[in-house]
């Protein structure tokens, strides 16, 4: 290829992302125009909400959290040739776990906090592993096993929780004072009132860590080596099945770890359904981030963005909008993924 | 009779399932993997309500849903098979757009975030004096319960007895020998897609003519369960709706069992459980088709 053409072929692989949330937002706009109001000016409140105020980009970074971590743990499993779509219930077994030991544990208090955030790691990465296994022993696909172990998790916990809920409620006791990660305005005072925490900083330092892991350690590139050709990998020594597992368990714990935003940072207390759909989300933010974390953390900054901003246009447009911009930006990404690796081949 | 009740109630949530799983294996076996069921439902379901609510004749409401539900898979053939994009990722962002579309047009049109007013369901019919049988009878008296019956042996007589699922199953197993006989893989594999949508369409019409309404997120992940019937039954349609019949009777015993101190919640794990181990090869071999999920690029050979 020549050097213009590659150029011009970077460009496009880089610039898919932003053609295809410009895509989408046009898309959406033609919603927001059908029920009569305007799509810039509906954009630009959303946009000024959003990230206009300390508060309001504290509610961002709030939303933006559990989306770091979702979209780092598909991103890694996606890097090793997985497709984890369990990140949901890796997540909410990870905050399930974390109530547990915050809330039930005889910990003295020191211990607590590290505790809890072992626990959450742990179950995640527990609950991805088996998936990772089934597939390193049995060839049988992530895919659906992921989706199988997100319904088991919602049935497991239910189970669980008959005995162990506040009477009347879904929900477990109070985590101990101890275990909890405290709010971010307590340095950032322009993010008063706002319930963004320190679970964002945890989020922060893992993604450089997975940018470690994945790009400057040996593991890391059997990883890679391993997404990009499976049989040359094994060629060149990389024990699949055992890598297929260990990507899988990190990818879980990244997750799992996600939950505590909600359980230590933010509720102190652990919910049914509390996740809410952000291991789907995590999906959308590793395709918009190109499975790289520097790009994962603007994609779920977008998101985050875009589901603190919902809240303001709600008396004119439907804040569901914001779900049908999640799942086109979904479309919009992976249909100029496919057409640029086309024309990239022809180039080539 | 209690357990005629019990048999009619089983049967009664197979349906949506049944419908859905068969669609995926017209799919699948074309070589696209559908996980898009969920979305396709949800679509057709409130489709059904629109269009009952607003001719009220029931009839024109299923019509809708199943041009709903073909529309919605034509979006996913035209992003898996036109543009050869991931055909799991499709299916997922498919299904978040199907979430937020149906809630956007629920709270623009009925001005609720819940749930639509009710509207009529299906009329019932009395062919052979069926809907007069004890216990069964109501449900027999229902023309897509009729229809769904009729389907498990159509639907399998297409994919491997007639030409069409010759063919189509061809694209699933070895599309460039297919392309090298002169048949169109897209156009087969999209034709299956569509295929798959139509069917999974009744299945949310059916959902929305029993509750006599639309509700944000009725199909409840029925369309992963009926993914997962269609792994249990091995990708064939008898053995995908068998599978339904299975996954069906447990949730209506676990429906049974709710408030007693028997785990419920262990029954609703059943069917995922059972997948799973099917999946691992412990309950027989499931084998999917050799190229389902691969895009199909006549540039490379």
């Amino acid at each position: 290829m020549s050097q213009p053409r590659a150029n011009l072929a970077a460009a496009l692989v880089l610039g898919a992302p932003l053609v295809a949330v410009l895509a989408a937002l046009a898309v959406g706009g033609v919603f927001i125009a059908a029920i009569g109001e305007s799509p810039l000016e509906i954009y630009a409140l959303m946009f000024h909400e959003a990230f206009g105020t300390g508060y309001g980009l504290g509610q961002t970074l709030f939303k933006t959290t559990p989306l770091l971590f979702t979209g780092l743990a598909v991103s890694l499993a996606f890097r090793a040739g997985l497709f984890n779509i369990g990140v949901e219930s890796q997540m909410y077994l990870g905050g399930f776990a974390a109530a547990l030991v915050g809330a039930y544990a005889p910990l003295p208090g020191v211990l607590l906090l590290p505790a809890a955030l072992l626990a959450a790691a742990v179950a995640g990465s527990a609950w991805a592993a088996i998936p990772g296994g089934l597939k390193a022993r049995f060839g049988s696909h992530e895919v659906i096993n992921t989706i199988m172990l997100n319904f088991i998790a919602l049935a497991l916990v239910s189970w669980v929780g008959r005995g162990l809920f506040e009477p009347a409620t879904v929900r477990t006791r109070d985590v101990a004072a101890a275990a909890w990660l405290p709010r971010l305005d307590r340095v950032l005072p322009a993010l008063a009132g706002s319930p963004a925490n320190f679970s964002l900083l945890i989020g922060l330092l893992l993604a450089v860590g997975v940018g470690v892991l994945l790009f400057r350690t040996r593991v890391g590139f059997e990883l890679r080596a391993l997404g990009l050709n499976a049989p040359a990998a094994q060629a060149a020594g990389v024990a699949i099945g055992r890598t297929q597992v260990l990507a899988m368990a990190l990818s879980g714990a990244l997750a799992g770890l996600g939950g505590v935003n909600f359980v230590l940072g933010y509720k102190h207390y652990f919910e049914l359904e509390f996740t809410g759909g952000a291991g789907f989300i995590g999906i959308a933010v590793a395709l918009l981030g190109r499975n790289h974390p520097l790009g994962v953390l603007l994609a779920a900054l977008f998101f985050g963005g875009l589901s603190h901003g919902a809240l303001v246009i709600n008396q004119r447009v439907p804040r569901e909008l914001v779900n049908v911009l999640q799942g086109l930006v979904i479309l919009f990404a992976i249909s100029a993924q496919a057409l640029t690796a086309r024309f990239v081949r022809r180039w080539s | 009779m209690e357990v005629l009740l019990f048999a009619a109630a089983a049967l009664r949530i197979s349906v949506p399932y049944a419908l859905a799983a068969m669609g995926a294996a017209v799919s699948e076996r074309g070589g696209v993997i559908c996980i898009a069921l969920e979305g396709i439902m949800l679509n057709s379901a409130l489709a059904y309500v629109l269009g009952t609510h607003w001719s009220g004749n029931p009839w024109l409401g299923l019509a809708c849903a199943m041009l709903v539900g073909v529309l919605t898979a034509w979006l996913h053939a035209e992003v898996t098979v036109r543009l050869r994009a991931d055909q799991i990722t499709s299916g997922l962002g498919i299904n978040l757009l199907a979430a937020g579309l149906t809630r956007f047009v629920l709270v623009r049109v009925f001005h609720s975030s819940s749930n639509s007013p009710r509207v009529e369901g299906l009329p019932e019919w009395n062919l052979f004096g069926l809907a007069g049988l004890p216990g069964l009878g109501p449900l027999l008296g229902s023309p897509l319960v009729l229809l769904t019956l009729a389907c498990v042996p159509f639907v399998w007589w297409l994919l491997f007895r007639s030409v069409f699922g010759l063919r189509l199953r061809s694209m699933g197993e070895n599309p460039e020998a297919a392309a090298s006989l002169g048949l169109r893989v897209a156009s087969y594999r999209t034709q299956g897609v569509l295929v798959c949508g139509a069917l999974a369409s009744l299945g949310g019409a059916w959902l929305a003519s029993e509750q006599h309404s639309f509700n944000d997120g009725m199909t409840g992940g029925r369309g992963y369960i009926a993914l997962a019937a269609m792994i249990v039954g091995k990708w064939n349609p008898i053995g995908a709706a068998a599978a339904c019949l299975l996954f069906g009777t447990a949730d209506a015993l676990q429906i049974r069992l709710q408030g007693s101190a028997f785990p419920s919640e262990l029954l609703q794990a059943l069917p995922y459980l059972v997948t799973m181990l099917v999946l691992a090869g412990f309950i027989g071999r499931a084998v999917a088709p050799r190229a389902v999920g691969v895009p199909y690029d006549p540039e490379q050979r």
